[in-house]
């Protein structure tokens, strides 16, 4: 019987692997759909994931968040103070926050630090024969593995996203009051009037997009890792390329369908 | 006549261009140890994961306990895997659990309605007969070569396997190591009653823990018989040089 390395290429052997990379992807996602729903649902591995993807990360995402809101409120100031319209700060950081940058941050820390995690965890797992030993142990182990990590980063990054634009905001605060000497009631009521229901949802809505992406992409790269230290650097490595890459191009879609409801 | 527990008949396995299996013939009977010896790359551990389902046969049969494995649906693979222990090259302990979570794992998922108790003193019994009871919060990284694979086996037996599968026992330990893993396998047989096929090119291990041998080489199996009879009477010479470590190519 023929296998797949017999199969002459279609066209050539990188357009070929392209396609073959293309469908073995979509498959894997058709898989995770299929499984997601039919139990045992491993729900202890789920929290202990998301635990591991949520409050693991605050440190990072703190800071990160913190420092976006200060730089952002810094850059911005000369700008508007040119035009005397320093007073719009607040809006004009809470539309960029919540709209854009605490999404886009987030899910691109979370891509660094989770989806390589995930990438060289079940690589490993694979190289030393772990979920081979799962599998024979009658244990579904894409249901143990992968619909869990996809399932706490998809319900985490949202979560995360929310207390960045927290955190960032808060930042963007500390650095207005200390130069506009506005008070935190001031400030949070600019934000609350600036930003719409519209912004929320979509944000909320792309962050589990990016969510879903960076946990599908990482126990993907995992999974198909070939044998070998090597391959599990590489599928650490590419989860995180991966993921960024899909991140900013989700990014650009759903701007340009929220860009399409508001215009309505 | 004895009963067959594992039925391989005209087995095909290939990856890519190179054919590992090539028509395949072997029988496994209750309560037997068979020893199959091999140089690496023989496609000895392709055999026995076919055997498991985790790779699929070319062409050919393989009957496991009555059932063709290749034709089983994911429910039945697992139940007749349910009746398969697997021990890892590796030992493929999970690396971000303790002994005791590791050997939790297949048995919270496959056997339903045990009380915390009675889940602790099966896994105290089996560390027990395998000689590591003090090792129950032990990480794996913690563990040696031998005391990991003494584990791994705990953990297969901890679903009461009628078969069970070593693939290369006693790979990578030291000669008095290795002697105490054949030592487990031959009690494993005595104590829960196991028919095993273990995959070993250390024909110590061949000659301690093997009733039968099987030598395979070049994708089929070449001379099957006890130990004496095949090493003592090979008419192969690669065979006959198996016994003395060494290979010569053809």
């Amino acid at each position: 019987m023929a296998g797949d390395a017999d199969r002459k290429p279609v066209l050539s052997k990188k357009i070929d692997k392209f396609f073959t990379g293309l469908a073995s992807a979509f498959s894997f996602v058709k898989r995770f759909f299929r499984e997601v729903f039919v139990p045992p649902y491993e729900l202890k591995e789920v929290v202990h994931q998301c635990y591991r993807i949520g409050v693991e990360s605050l440190p990072l995402i703190s800071l990160t968040g913190f420092i976006v809101g200060i730089v952002f409120t810094n850059q911005s100031r000369p700008s508007l103070s040119e035009f005397g319209a320093t007073s719009w700060l607040p809006s004009l950081i809470s539309i960029a926050v919540v709209r854009a940058m605490g999404p886009l941050v987030t899910a691109l820390i979370a891509a660094g630090k989770m989806g390589s995690s995930i990438g060289a965890e079940i690589g490993s797992m694979k190289v030393t024969e772990q979920i081979d030993a799962m599998e024979v142990s009658a244990t579904n182990p894409f249901k143990f593995l992968v619909v869990t990590r996809v399932l706490a980063t998809t319900f985490m990054i949202p979560v995360l996203v929310m207390y960045t634009d927290f955190v960032a905001l808060m930042g963007s605060f500390l650095s207005v009051n200390a130069n506009e000497m506005v008070s935190m009631t001031t400030f949070f009521v600019q934000v609350f009037e600036s930003i719409s229901f519209l912004d929320i949802i979509s944000s909320v809505l792309k962050s589990l997009l990016f969510g879903f992406t960076i946990g599908i992409v990482g126990c993907y790269k995992g999974y198909n890792s070939s044998k070998g230290t090597e391959g599990v650097g590489r599928a650490a490595n590419s989860a995180v390329v991966m993921a960024m890459f899909l991140i900013f191009i989700e990014e650009l879609l759903v701007l340009q369908i929220v860009n399409a409801i508001r215009m309505m | 006549m004895e009963e067959k527990v594992v039925e391989i008949q005209g087995l095909m396995k290939s990856f890519g261009d190179l054919d590992v299996l090539k028509g395949v013939d072997l029988d496994l009977y209750k309560g037997e140890n068979l020893v199959v010896l091999g140089k690496s790359g023989s496609g000895k551990s392709v055999l026995i994961k076919i055997m498991v389902g985790l790779l699929k046969q070319d062409e050919g049969s393989m009957k496991v306990l009555g059932q063709e494995v290749s034709t089983l649906g994911t429910k039945a693979l697992n139940e007749l895997r349910l009746k398969i222990g697997f021990s890892f090259q590796n030992s493929a302990l999970y690396d971000s659990m303790t002994v005791r979570e590791n050997m939790e794992f297949p048995l919270v998922r496959n056997v339903k309605n045990l009380t915390r108790g009675e889940i602790t003193r099966k896994i105290e019994e089996l560390l027990d007969s395998v000689g590591l009871p003090q090792s129950i919060n032990q990480m794996p990284s913690e563990l040696s070569g031998g005391q990991k694979k003494r584990i791994g086996v705990a953990r297969t037996l901890i679903l009461n396997p009628e078969i069970m599968l070593y693939d290369e026992p006693t790979a990578g330990l030291d000669p008095i190591t290795c002697m105490d893993i054949n030592n487990l396998i031959v009690q494993v047989r005595e104590q829960y009653n196991t028919s095993s096929i273990v995959i070993t090119h250390d024909l110590t291990c061949a000659k301690v823990t093997g009733d039968r041998q099987a030598v395979l080489l070049d994708g089929q199996f070449k001379a099957i018989g006890s130990f004496d009879d095949v090493f003592a009477h090979a008419k192969d010479g690669r065979v006959k040089s198996f016994y003395d470590y060494n290979f010569i190519d053809s």
